[in-house]
């Protein structure tokens, strides 16, 4: 598909031209940079490393209700169909790349009707990263800075302009309705913007060789590595919050008046409720044992069933963690003890 | 149940009948249900070893495993021990009240592929719940079968669940039944001792035989230990395992058993599966 330019000052009319369709756009709601709809006429603000949220909410929202009933009676109504189109406007590389993994979890066997639904209305407009964080590490999980799997639309910042690549289908009409602002670009902004991905990846800083992790990893149960890695943790979960391939669910029902209705919420496997029996029982009692899981999972136990790691490597277990917990300090402990 | 559009929707069942198997704060009930949609009722097709999501609105939802056979008829039937807030529910449920259903949910014992063996059930306390379909399928199928040996055992005579049906067993040819109590009674004339001793004591040849075995996690250690003293080889080893479930369809994450998603990959596994996975007798 043909390569096209968008100059800065057309940003607003540009994403106006997006339609009815809500915007998500990367905003600062206190402390935390998002995404959040864009109101008004207001201009979206992409200078930015990355979100500290990654922008799943949208389609795997923290509570989202999946059935309604009336207390005391037995029929439920499943809460579906009411997803709106949405485009997410900025997303990093490895966001989108995540979603493609998510997606893996939520298509498998069985569909997912809620999120299905959410992700079949989302175009993924992504920006390439020419600044890197210090804990970005997507290169050695299969991403890169300006990797486009997941994307619909790739930006490419130029300084004055993006460099615009439309990817898919839906890129391509979403640049046919917004003709009017964008030109098209010249073999030496492909070049530039060739140039700002090439720079970046030379900018990661942070990486690892995975190879030989996941076959390797569940032989590793009872080393002591994993007493080491987990003795700091505070089991708040925030890594898992944080992450964008994060997909565990609690459900529960809630009850007000006579509107009850049954909800899921994120859950993390680093809550000691999150496998506790009726009973009791619990099979991973400690840290240890959680922290186990969600490493094994992510590295081992994914790439048994979809054969790709579920982790992106954008750093934010890493940059968020409250104790300094590393996941690359885990997997270069891990290769050590292979 | 894969056609019903959403597969989080559980449809509505009515209570038949219920019963108590146990007495006492860890007592367990019995339901029949059947559906309340003909439609649902007529297309339901489970198998031995599979599981259902049950509950109520508003409370919430336990994975409860099927406790009886598709041959028994168009119902049914779910052992819950009360354990929680949604099995304090569910036994308030009285005949014609309504539950919720869902599932049926995982793989099943492979009914076909032991057809011409001898089938050895051995289970401890509410373990016994998902052995009994296979107790009643291949009952129905006699034919297909060679010898049937129940093993079952619980704390005392008062925990055992199933226990009249289970003993009448001793009446049928090739069928055999032997249960235990941990602790001597009074009036009790079978086994005193632990499950695992039960099973030295029947001293069952492996020969073309297969083993199947739930109860509780300890109890199920020594079992398999004393089938590999009986030289049942890892193969002819079963087990049905359990884990907390929320969506019962490979997507909320939390029942795995390391690489083993309890849920869809269960929750029947052969013991030379099991072997491999270090999480899964944790």
């Amino acid at each position: 598909m043909e390569h096209l330019k968008l100059s800065k000052d057309k940003l607003g009319d540009f994403v106006a031209k997006l339609g009815d369709k809500e915007v998500l756009v990367p905003q600062k709601e206190g402390e935390a940079l998002k995404f959040v709809p864009l109101t008004g006429d207001s201009v979206p603000e992409l200078d930015y490393a990355n979100t500290s949220v990654p922008p799943k909410n949208a389609v795997f929202p923290q509570t989202e209700t999946m059935l309604r009933f009336e207390w005391g009676k037995m029929e439920t109504t499943a809460v579906t169909g009411e997803a709106k189109e949405k485009v997410f406007f900025g997303v990093r590389p490895c966001d989108a790349r995540a979603k493609v993994i998510v997606d893996k979890l939520f298509t498998w066997d069985e569909k997912d009707p809620y999120y299905v639904e959410k992700r079949e209305k989302s175009t993924v407009v992504g920006l390439a990263c020419a600044e890197p964080c210090s804990n970005c590490f997507c290169t050695s999980v299969g991403g890169g800075p300006a990797s486009t799997e997941g994307l619909d639309v790739l930006l490419t910042d130029l300084g004055e302009s993006y460099l615009v690549q439309p990817l898919t289908d839906e890129g391509q009409s979403l640049c046919q309705a917004a003709s009017d602002d964008l030109e098209k670009a010249a073999e030496g902004d492909v070049q530039a913007a060739e140039k700002v991905h090439q720079e970046a990846e030379k900018k990661i800083s942070r990486q690892i060789d995975t190879g030989g992790i996941p076959e390797g990893l569940p032989g590793l149960w009872e080393n002591e590595l994993w007493e080491k890695v987990s003795q700091s943790c505070l089991g708040c979960g925030i890594c898992t919050y944080l992450c964008p391939t994060c997909h565990c669910f609690d459900m529960q029902d809630e009850v007000e008046g006579f509107d009850g209705r049954r909800c899921r919420t994120w859950d993390s496997c680093m809550f000691s409720e999150y496998t506790m029996h009726a009973s009791g029982h619990n099979p991973r009692p400690t840290r240890r044992e959680r922290t186990r899981n969600r490493i094994n999972h992510k590295y081992s136990y994914f790439v048994d069933k979809f054969d790709v790691i579920a982790c992106v490597g954008c750093g934010r277990c890493i940059s968020l963690c409250p104790v300094n917990i590393d996941i690359l300090d885990i997997l270069s402990k891990v290769k050590e003890a292979l | 149940m894969k056609d019903n559009g959403n597969p989080y929707k559980p449809h509505v069942a009515t209570v038949e009948d219920t019963w108590n198997e146990t007495y006492g704060d860890r007592c367990i009930k019995t339901f029949k249900v059947v559906f309340d949609d003909e439609k649902v009722r007529e297309s339901w097709e489970h198998l031995p070893g599979q599981c259902a999501m049950i509950g109520l609105p508003g409370v919430g939802e336990s994975m409860i495993s099927i406790s009886c056979s598709p041959t028994e008829g168009k119902f049914l039937r779910f052992s819950v021990m009360r354990m929680g807030k949604v099995t304090q529910a569910l036994h308030q449920l009285e005949p014609g009240d309504k539950m919720n259903v869902r599932g049926p949910y995982g793989n099943s014992f492979p009914v076909d592929e032991w057809k011409g063996k001898k089938i050895i059930t051995i289970g401890g306390g509410i373990g016994q719940a998902p052995l009994r379909p296979i107790i009643e399928y291949v009952k129905a199928n006699r034919s297909d079968y060679e010898d049937l040996t129940v093993i079952y055992g619980s704390r005392t005579s008062s925990d055992l669940c199933f226990q009249g049906e289970l003993e009448e067993l001793n009446s049928c040819d090739d069928v055999s039944c032997h249960l235990s109590i941990d602790v001597e009674e009074e009036n009790w004339s079978h086994f005193v001792g632990f499950v695992p001793s039960l099973l030295m004591d029947v001293n069952p040849s492996p020969e073309n035989t297969i083993a199947i075995t739930c109860g509780p996690p300890i109890m199920i250690k020594f079992v398999l230990e004393n089938l590999k003293k009986l030289n049942f080889e890892d193969d002819q080893i079963y087990t049905t395992l359990e884990n907390r479930m929320k969506c019962g369809i490979g997507k909320c994450g939390r029942c795995n058993a390391g690489n083993l998603y309890v849920c869809k990959d269960g929750p029947v596994f052969s013991y030379a599966t099991l072997k491999q996975v270090p999480e899964a007798f944790a």
